[in-house]
């Protein structure tokens, strides 16, 4: 009962080629076959975020994605934001301002919050609170969670003035 | 570089108790290199899944697996039939009960474990799982507890005794084949009479709905067993690892040196990964079976219907008082149901947890509570979401008693709480209900939490409201919610705390390495807590190590001390205690160690932020750091070379952090919309560790709190079906609907706790459920209600305030 399909896609960078059912949902292909473990599953059904990543330069549920619908994609995770050397000013902004508690909703909102200050990159507070709706967090209560994707946007908008 | 640095910095560089560490656990979280359970990946690993009763109770007619076995990579479909030989169709609950593996006969809910399907990938369980083919036959389904205590329909016949007699359960006699414990406390006869000859009596009956912890990891493990070397290694989620390794022992008869318990990084917990689960057992069968490792995770609409359920009491309760608020007595007969397999997490002998907390903040000096455990067609669970064994319930009863009764004796619920406090002095306060208050000073929390919100300005301001309302100007009404709660944390002391005869006590053991860095190693597991950043600084405060030297390891039980887990706020009340105690230890060692180096007395050394000075010659001293590694290079005459040390604590009582809290709220009477203008918390957990990861537990604990008030529930409906089993219906709350709270604290350490530590994570989710429903509750107030039932969605607002008459 094959029936495999042939998919590319860019992940992180790498170009990525495989044969894959078409019904192997996308967070599946990370996880599991390409072991890009950052995205989670929290709910399977486009609720919770964990899964976040960006596809084509939008913020996508993973988890509710079929590879088929993938191929040819250019993706990004948490993994393709920073590394150890140079992390991500949200990832550093996470940390400063206690913005994670167990840590599995972090990949995703982090994700999440990278696209939504690439699309605005002056929020407000309401703004963040509605344009990070998408990502459930059951530890910190949010608070500290829109503090860092604040600090990071002041911060991130102080280097490009710096830069100009 | 050779300036003398004060004592000041030399503390200020340990990085010890009180101050903001930033968290040594979040550069993995998010780089995204955190390692949960469905991060590891075995050679050859198969993967799980669960056929599931539609049926809420039912018979098994017959389980027909051919279609399913003979799809291409599936390896094995478990049923009840095949574990019945290794006696592993039942297992142990942890509230003295047994519940079905896998159904065995027949089914209690729906949802229910039927058969375990083994495949090479979750897509093939998944299509295996559709291809079982499995005959029922319906039976009449019980979701109402008070409906199963008159039913004719014996939910559980294996309890019965011969000619249907109904032998003793677990916690005593039972009254009905449907009915599980009555656990009683208190004084009945004089509290009836106080009642009686009472000036005031206030009675309700308080529904605490069904919820969920719905942690956002949901419950897996991977099971490995070793033939060649006998050994199973079970990595999972798991908030007791060393508890789940003894279970797992009794329950397989595996050694228990043969079994390594390893509870990975945890998505969060809540109290949803306490318990054992079937998944557990079918996993360590079915890897035992196939000879290779098996992973299960279960899906929301699993996690949600299956593992671990809260609350669902229902507290029948009065109050009496004298007509100028002193209270005199309070009674309460709750009526618990706790689904098909009674699996609550509790100390075995509590059957209903620390309920009798139930008298709360105040000096009631009559009181009685009678706990009824009931069987339905429910999932099994009545675990501790984000408190303290039943502590959310006792808090949410009282706090709602003191509203009632304060419309009833037409007083400000405030003042009501004032003269009913325990005062500062009366502690160690005796409760009489049986519990021994370890400290307090909720007069001084309650001034200043409402100082801090202006209470008199907010109490003018809702009168202006009523009246604008009445005049037809707003169609918003306003609710003060007021809280003041008192947890019972810690469990527990081992005298009277155990659970499955494990006794509560946790533990900590400390290696010092040569260069004056250390690991320590616990008997707790962080889902979230920090635990590598705060235990880190109460040994640096102790040993005067920096905490960035300082290693925390917890969640393997091949190399940690035996300890019962996290869960009811015991990490830092009894592992924090250990920490503290084997520090000491640390100590004392190194205290002769630097006698010996600088030739003096034992006696003529002390401890001085991070060294030993001779006394009254702070010029000559020895840092931890050279005791260290004199430690390992010295002889020194009648001392072993080495620096380590182990603790198992004991403590000697609970711990019982307070608070005082505070909600604003708008409601529109037309849509039953709730906005909250403000939140404030006053939490004093006694001696503080980290102020910033305190109030992270705060801000999540309240917001937990909110969704459980505001809309979370698990319901069902006549036929036992699960209303709620997805994020869709089952109500979390987003950024969006989040407000900005306001904290604040008092310390009132803890007597007996070496660093006077409470406990703080939980402290938050019991104050803030009665706050935010008190909101909720007060806003009607004006208009003649005395009390409407959680959760406060929209819906029920609207309904309330039609029934009242407000919508003209």
């Amino acid at each position: 009962m094959s029936n495999k399909k042939h998919i590319k896609m860019t992940v992180n960078g790498e170009e990525q080629e495989f044969l894959a059912e078409p019904r192997e949902l996308l967070i599946h292909t990370l996880r599991e076959r390409l072991n890009i473990t950052g995205p989670h599953i929290g709910c399977e059904t486009s609720h919770c975020g964990a899964c976040t990543v960006t596809l084509n330069g939008k913020s996508v549920k993973s988890c509710t994605v079929f590879v088929a619908q993938a191929d040819g994609a250019d993706i990004t995770t948490i993994e393709g934001l920073g590394n150890p050397d140079s992390l991500h000013v949200l990832q550093e902004s996470f940390k400063e301002h206690h913005g994670l508690q167990c840590g599995f909703c972090t990949p995703g909102m982090i994700t999440r919050a990278s696209k939504l200050l690439e699309e605005n990159p002056n929020p407000t507070e309401e703004d963040v609170r509605f344009g990070m709706a998408g990502n459930i967090c059951r530890c910190t209560g949010y608070q500290n969670i829109v503090k860092s994707i604040l600090a990071a946007a002041s911060e991130m908008n102080a280097a490009k003035e710096a830069a100009e | 570089m050779n300036k003398e640095l004060t004592r000041e910095e030399r503390a200020d560089a340990l990085g010890g108790m009180g101050c903001k560490r930033k968290r040594v656990e979040d550069a993995r979280f998010t780089q995204g290199k955190g390692n949960y359970v469905d991060d590891i990946k075995l050679p050859g690993m198969l993967q799980g899944d669960f056929v599931r009763s539609p049926y809420a109770h039912a018979k098994i007619v017959s389980i027909d697996a051919s279609a399913a076995l003979a799809l291409d990579g599936v390896v094995a479909v478990l049923t009840a039939e095949d574990l019945a030989p290794l006696g592993l169709h039942w297992m142990p609950t942890l509230a003295g009960d047994k519940q079905m593996v896998l159904a065995d006969g027949k089914v209690l809910f729906q949802g229910q474990e039927v058969a375990f399907v083994v495949a090479k990938d979750r897509y093939i369980a998944a299509d295996a799982v559709e291809l079982v083919e499995v005959e029922y036959e319906e039976l009449p389904v019980l979701t109402d507890p008070f409906a199963a205590m008159e039913s004719d329909v014996v939910l559980r016949e294996d309890l019965l005794g011969e000619g249907g007699s109904l032998p003793d359960g677990a916690h005593g006699p039972r009254k009905h084949h449907n009915h599980i414990f009555t656990w009683e406390v208190g004084e009945k006869d004089a509290t009836e009479q106080v009642l009686q000859e009472a000036d005031v009596v206030a009675e309700e009956m308080v529904y605490y709905h069904r919820t969920h912890p719905c942690p956002l990891e949901t419950c897996g493990c991977v099971a490995s067993m070793d033939k060649v070397n006998g050994k199973l290694t079970l990595h999972g989620t798991f908030q007791a690892p060393h508890a789940i390794r003894t279970v797992v022992s009794l329950i397989s008869g595996i050694e228990e040196h043969n079994i390594r318990v390893i509870s990975p990084d945890i998505g969060g917990g809540f109290g949803n990964k306490v318990g054992a689960y079937p998944g557990y057992v079918c996993s360590v069968v079915a890897s035992i079976v196939t000879g290779v490792p098996v992973k299960w995770v279960e899906d929301r609409m699993e996690n949600l219907m299956t593992t671990a359920f809260a609350r669902d009491y229902w507290m029948k309760g009065k109050i009496s008082a004298t007509k100028e608020g002193k209270i005199t007595g309070l009674w309460c007969h709750t009526t618990a149901d706790h689904g098909g397999f009674d699996a609550c997490a509790d100390p075995t002998k509590f059957p209903a947890g620390f309920m009798n907390i139930c008298t709360g903040s105040y000096d009631i000096p009559t009181a009685y509570l009678a706990v009824d455990g009931v069987y339905t067609n429910k999932a099994p669970g009545g675990v501790s979401y984000r408190c303290s064994f039943r502590v959310t319930e006792a808090a949410y009863f009282i706090e709602r008693m003191i509203e009632i009764l304060a419309i009833e004796l037409n007083m400000d619920a405030a003042e009501l709480r004032r003269i009913n406090f325990i005062k500062k002095e009366q502690f160690p306060y005796q409760s009489a209900l049986g519990w021994e208050y370890d400290s307090g000073d909720y007069h001084t929390a309650w001034d200043k939490a409402l100082k801090a919100v202006d209470y008199d300005g907010l109490r003018a301001e809702q009168a202006q409201r009523v009246e604008d309302y009445k005049a037809g100007k707003t169609r918003k009404l306003m609710g003060i919610g007021l809280t003041h709660f008192t947890e019972i944390v810690g469990a527990g002391p081992v005298k009277n705390c155990d659970i499955l005869g494990l006794g509560m006590f946790d533990s900590c053991e400390i290696r010092i390495h040569p260069t004056g860095s250390a690991i320590a190693r616990l008997g707790t597991i962080s889902q979230g807590q920090g635990h590598a950043t705060t235990f880190a600084q109460i040994l640096a405060t102790e040993i005067g190590l920096p905490a960035d030297s300082i290693t925390i390891e917890e969640g393997d039980t091949d190399t940690a001390p035996y300890g019962l887990g996290t869960y009811g706020s015991r990490s830092t009340p009894v592992a924090g205690a250990a920490t503290a105690m084997a520090g000491r230890k640390i100590r004392a060692k190194a205290q002769m160690i630097a006698a010996y180096l600088l030739e003096v007395h034992d006696d003529d050394v002390e401890f001085d932020v991070d060294r030993f000075v001779v006394k009254g010659a702070p010029e000559k001293f020895k840092t931890m750091k050279e005791i260290a590694f004199a430690a390992y290079n010295q002889a020194i005459p009648g001392i072993e070379p080495g620096l380590e040390a182990v603790s198992y604590y004991d403590p000697p009582n609970m711990t019982y952090p307070f608070g005082a809290y505070v909600c604003v709220m708008d409601i529109d009477v037309d849509t039953g919309v709730t906005e909250i203008r403000r939140f404030y918390a006053l939490d004093d957990c006694g001696t503080r560790i980290n102020p910033m990861i305190i109030e992270g537990q705060v801000h999540g604990g309240l917001t937990e709190a909110l969704a459980v008030a505001l809309g979370q529930e698990i319901a069902y409906d006549d036929m036992g079906n699960v209303k709620t089993g997805t994020l869709m219906d089952f109500f979390l709350p987003t950024a969006w609907e989040v407000p900005n709270y306001e904290t604040d604290h008092t310390v009132t350490p803890s007597p007996h706790h070496p660093i006077g530590a409470k406990g703080v994570g939980e402290s938050p989710h019991v104050g803030g459920v009665p706050c935010f429903s008190n909101a909720v509750n007060d806003a009607f107030r004006a208009f003649g209600l005395r009390h409407t039932h959680m959760p406060h969605d929209h819906w029920r607002i609207w309904k309330t305030a039609n029934g009242l008459g407000l919508h003209g």
